[in-house]
């Protein structure tokens, strides 16, 4: 029998030839990530396991990017943490705020992680690498402090459910987030539970890896353990510029089985919203245009990339955000700010009367940089729109892809690029 | 503490409960469990933490603790009182913190549709059987496979790692 690429990975990484779903094995990881929230929790666990020195000092990152720059002292004290604990241990990839990013866009536009690896992070959406073909997923503090002290976590082997994209979107507004939102409300926030999400076909192929990030990067809405796309030719170019390290390409056996396959037709797929307060609440934008907004954002480790910023940037050159609307434009990274700097995206954003605020994952976890007032309604580049999600618990998040973000903060209610004359 | 049985009063909460809810990020800028407990699931029962008594068993839909890998969740939930939380299924990264911390959870579709708020339960964590006192109804709840049933006997997996690299020398 065959394996997937998920099972491949785990295999290799667990010194076996094969792994077969439901298996519990024991993985040696090629990074292990924290940031200035989990960080702290995992510094505190890591010191009493008997181990003074982390596993390897160039395979743990630490990011302040959640409440960095920090949003008040507590705040600074996390921050303060990961860096001495970073300093004690001599790591070599700690990144101060200035020098980085959102983890999940920092991590692949550096090349610190590549496919083929096996990433834990203490960030549910660690998932995203998978849009690299690497094995990534999300942990919490405790398994991240034994990685950080071991190199290793056990995994019970997921069962993998296929996901086959076919056709061409007819509508040219139609990205990755719509794809993934589309899948998520089709199998709901459970429907892939415990369970690895191997998205393929012509759909996939033809987006690029900014795109497929954004997919991965929501696997976790589903319940899954990870989400993962076979690398390609994309996938090379993107890795050769950027690798830090060797990476690794995995494939499926075309005998491999899968617990479920699932196919969809994007050929007349609409641009989707995730009505509160689920992100599988999906319904097509025409189904939603009567939503009057107050705020928008365009940013996170979902759509943070310079391709997001692109595309809002085309729909909003020469407009004015609605009056009523805050817009506020959040950068993944340094790299991807300077970028719109230099390239004229930043003017664009000012001239419309938007905000661009430096890289955080700030208002997605209601963190701060645009907390929502009781009552307030949100359409938001992020992941989530549960209660409370971007500030008080009266407030809606509606999730949708920069291009409807960025056309809705024009409309000053949910619309699309089209109605942006 | 595992391995011992538990026995407190039902508080019932619905399907996919996230981890915003049962602590939002607000207060994620400190990670001490008694400030955590003090706002434990407040934007969906209000004032729980002056009403849970310790030993309380919280019972829940399907999917318990989506979204966030915040190992906060579970910190604040055991911190708050509660001795054991029951449902029809947990979202994987919970499940993982909750055995990781030693908050014993049990998988038991049928609870969450039987029992009542308020009802007195006992609960063997290790066994995972489930007693209602109230009505005198017992359930079974999904057996742990061995090696999960030995990180949550020693405490939690710290206790289990600090044991395994002593014993490697």
């Amino acid at each position: 029998m065959g394996m997937t690429i998920t099972e491949k990975i785990l295999a290799a990484h667990a010194g076996v030839k094969e792994v077969s779903p439901g298996e519990l094995i024991n993985v040696q990881l090629d990074l292990v990530l924290a940031n200035d929230i989990t960080g702290p929790l995992a510094i505190k666990e890591f010191r009493k396991i008997g181990i003074d020195k982390v596993f390897d000092k160039d395979k743990v990152v630490l990011i302040p990017d959640h409440f960095a720059p920090a949003k008040d002292i507590p705040s600074a004290q996390q921050c303060l943490e990961i860096k001495e604990f970073s300093r004690e241990q001599g790591l070599t990839h700690y990144y101060e705020v200035g020098r980085n990013g959102i983890e999940h866009c920092f991590l692949p536009e550096q090349g610190l992680v590549v496919p083929g690896d096996v990433v834990i992070g203490a960030d549910s959406h660690t998932c995203t690498y998978g849009g690299l073909g690497a094995f990534a997923t999300g942990v919490g503090s405790t398994d991240l402090a034994v990685g950080m002290a071991t190199g290793e976590i056990w995994f019970r082997v997921p069962e993998s459910i296929k996901f086959i994209l076919k056709g061409k979107p007819r509508n040219p507004w139609v990205t990755g987030k719509d794809y993934i939102l589309a899948i998520i409300g089709k199998i709901g926030v459970d429907g892939a539970q415990y369970k690895a999400m191997e998205f393929t076909g012509e759909a996939i192929r033809d987006l690029s890896m900014d795109g497929r990030l954004t997919m991965a990067n929501m696997a976790i809405e589903a319940g899954a353990k990870n989400g993962i796309i076979e690398p390609d030719e994309k996938t090379l170019a993107y890795v050769k510029e950027r690798a830090k390290k060797p990476w690794k390409f995995y494939t499926s056996d075309s005998d491999a089985s899968y617990c479920q396959v699932i196919e969809i037709d994007v050929t007349n797929l609409e641009p989707q919203i995730a009505f509160p307060h689920l992100p599988s609440n999906t319904r097509p934008v025409s189904q939603a245009t009567q939503v009057k907004i107050d705020q928008a954002v365009i940013g996170s480790c979902t759509n943070g990339r310079w391709e997001d910023l692109v595309v809002a940037a085309e729909i909003i050159k020469g407009k004015k955000i609605h009056p009523e609307v805050r817009a506020i434009v959040i950068p993944g990274t340094q790299e991807i700010y300077l970028k719109a700097v230099k390239e004229g995206l930043v003017e664009i954003f000012v001239n419309a009367g938007a905000v661009v605020s430096t890289p955080t994952c700030g208002p997605c976890l209601g963190g701060y940089m645009g907390i929502l007032a009781k009552g307030e309604k949100a359409i938001s580049t992020t992941n989530r729109n549960f209660v409370g999600r971007m500030g008080h618990p009266e407030s809606e998040v509606y999730l949708s892809s920069p291009a409807i973000a960025a056309a809705s903060a024009i409309l000053g209610r949910i619309g699309s690029p089209e109605e942006v004359a | 503490m595992a391995g011992n049985k538990v026995s407190g009063q039902v508080w019932k909460v619905g399907h996919d409960v996230d981890t915003d809810l049962i602590i939002a990020a607000r207060y994620l800028n400190r990670s001490d469990a008694e400030f955590l407990a003090q706002h434990c699931l407040e934007d969906l029962i209000p004032n729980l933490p002056e009403r849970v008594k310790a030993g309380d068993i919280l019972v829940a839909g399907k999917n318990f603790g989506c979204g966030s890998s915040r190992e906060h969740a579970p910190i604040a939930l055991k911190a708050a009182g509660f001795s054991c939380v029951i449902a029809e299924s947990f979202a994987r990264i919970f499940y993982r913190n909750a055995i990781n911390i030693g908050l014993p959870i049990i998988v038991a579709p049928e609870v969450s549709k039987t029992v009542q708020e308020g009802s007195k339960l006992t609960v063997d964590p290790v066994s995972g059987e489930i007693k209602d006192l109230t009505t005198g109804t017992v359930f079974q709840g999904e057996p742990f496979p061995p090696f999960m049933l030995e990180i949550l006997e020693k405490g939690g997996l710290i206790p289990y790692v600090r044991e395994k690299v002593k014993n490697r020398g």
